[in-house]
């Protein structure tokens, strides 16, 4: 049965980007106060909060800046996962009953340049990192650059995905990157990691997001449009899988975490691929993009080249993908990520985003995250 | 005097003749890199053989790493001024794994999938007892030796 026992009822957002003298905290307490205005509930009805975050180790500590109502608040953490295991751990908390209302936030406020920590926080050794091997970034070109290789995916299908972040962006007035650029532009930047250029990539940032839950037979009460959430799944690596930070990988292959997240959430919601109206795919690169929409089942391993070439994932194109900019539009702060999808996806299906609304009142929508240690989860939200 | 020794220990056979990484086989005949003396085999702690792996492979993938890694955890000895991209793959040594590697030629162009790798023991860095630590890469086979022998 499709737990569609609950529901969406207001999502806020701190705008990504980078704001020098305000913390990650305070940029979460915006976001709460925008979602509770959109709820019309008040602070003090929230029973359960699960908050995430990568660079502050209590995000549940913002129930300093919002009232210390003794609300049972919790930090979670899965890499870029995180929004969607606040929101399913929230949800949880409402099926569970011990709560009618509750609240996923996510905030970050990331130094510049690529992540950096020590191997051993992900189960490597030392001399891994002192190598210069302990980076995200690389295997991004490399997975991409295997499958151009295995799928004649060229260059300019790459340069297609971020040029329609940007134009996405550009017309999203709370996007970071709102300035469109050419398919030129982007191919002739400097390559970070082969084929992937600068303008492939997105960048750490800052920001914050908040999404209100209750219970589904009480949402009529606070909204005239609930959105329902249809599934909610997250799956580790499995053996054989070509994953970050991997000093080795086994002759054997395995499909990547995104493929078995994507295969149970369309059998727990009951739909297929062909259902979705507007999806956000992990885009950490634009290789990604391009990646996921196979992966999610979007289309075969290849078919990316003409779909594109189509303008398929435009938001006038039958599967518009990353309507708000994505990653490669907005920059990624790891905590508040996954919900910003959440955001987007509730603009849209509830007909409120303005320039960049889907047409046609779009009723399904999916979204999907990827990242360290090899972790993957889909969300599916329907009216 | 300072010595050339290993980024790290159980790596590579070092000194060597014909160096060579350091695996692990358990008793299903799976092979991990880098070794490790034990791991869970369908559900017995197992204790795994060391096993030299194959020198030679194949390209199965690689990027270029145009920024410096940030540093800490990255310990070249190079500077933002001087750092130098490099190049880094997976290289399918046959019957064993694929490993991931830095890899001698930086240009991509010169790169490609497929292309017939054998491995190098290259200089590195400096360690806290002013030792050049060495590390394991890839290099097209034919091309020049260079200091790939560490002997620099």
């Amino acid at each position: 049965m499709a737990p569609s026992d609950v529901a969406i009822i207001g999502t806020g957002l701190h705008p990504f980007g980078r704001y020098p003298g305000k913390s990650a905290l305070e940029m979460g307490e915006d976001a709460v106060i925008e979602a509770l205005a959109d709820a019309g509930v008040e602070w003090s009805a929230i029973q359960a909060l699960y908050a995430g975050s990568m660079e502050v180790k209590n995000p549940e500590a913002i129930v300093g800046l919002l009232g210390l109502t003794g609300v049972p608040g919790r930090a979670v953490f899965t890499g870029c996962a995180t929004g969607a295991t606040s929101l399913a751990m929230a949800a949880n908390a409402i099926r569970l009953g011990d709560a009618d209302i509750a609240i996923a936030i996510g905030l970050d406020k990331h130094p510049r340049g690529a992540f950096s920590d020590h191997p051993s926080v992900s189960g490597l050794p030392g001399w891994y990192g002192e190598a210069g091997l302990f980076l995200t970034t690389h295997f991004f070109g490399m997975k991409i650059n295997r499958y151009m290789h295995d799928f004649g995916i060229t260059p300019v299908t790459l340069a297609r995905t971020a040029a329609k972040a940007f134009r996405n962006g550009a017309a999203n007035p709370r996007a970071w990157r709102r300035t469109p650029m050419t398919e030129e532009q982007i191919l002739e930047s400097q390559y970070l990691n082969y084929p992937l250029t600068q303008y492939m990539y997105c960048s750490p940032d800052e920001g914050a997001a908040a999404v209100v839950l209750a219970r589904a037979d009480l949402a009529s009460k606070y909204t005239d449009k609930p959105i329902y959430l249809r599934a909610s799944t997250l799956f580790s690596r499995r053996e054989g899988a070509f994953e970050l930070l991997s000093p080795s990988l086994p002759l054997e292959t395995a499909p990547s975490p995104t493929v078995f997240a994507s295969q149970a959430a369309y059998e727990q919601a009951g739909i297929g691929p062909e259902d979705v109206d507007v999806a956000q795919l992990q885009d950490t690169d634009a290789g990604s993009e391009v990646i996921h929409l196979a992966e999610n089942g979007f289309c075969k391993d290849g078919e990316q080249e003409t779909l594109l070439a189509e303008g398929a994932t435009e938001i006038g194109g039958k599967l518009p993908v990353n309507t708000d900019g994505g990653l490669l539009a907005n920059g990624e702060p790891v905590g508040a990520s996954g919900l910003r999808q959440i955001h987007e996806l509730v603009t849209q299906l509830r007909g409120r985003a303005g320039d960049r609304q889907v047409a046609g009142n779009p009723r399904v929508g999916y979204a999907h995250l990827y990242g360290a240690p090899g972790t993957a989860a889909v969300t599916i939200l329907s009216t | 005097m300072a010595q050339q020794v290993p980024l790290a220990a159980d790596l590579f056979t070092w000194p060597a003749e014909e160096p060579a990484l350091i695996g692990g086989r358990s008793s299903d005949g799976k092979i991990v890199f880098p070794y490790r003396s034990h791991k869970l085999v369908g559900g017995v702690n197992e204790e795994l053989e060391r096993v030299e792996l194959p020198r030679r492979g194949t390209l199965w993938t690689f990027t270029g790493q145009r920024f410096r890694p940030p540093s800490p955890p990255y310990a070249g000895d190079d500077t933002p001024k001087t750092f130098e991209p490099f190049a880094v793959g997976y290289v399918e040594l046959p019957g064993a794994l694929r490993v991931e590697a830095r890899l001698t030629e930086a240009d991509p162009d010169k790169l490609h999938i497929g292309q017939e790798m054998e491995l190098r023991i290259v200089p590195f860095g400096t360690d806290a007892d002013g030792n050049q630590t060495l590390i394991y890469a890839f290099a097209p086979v034919g091309a020049e030796e260079g200091h790939g022998d560490g002997s620099e």
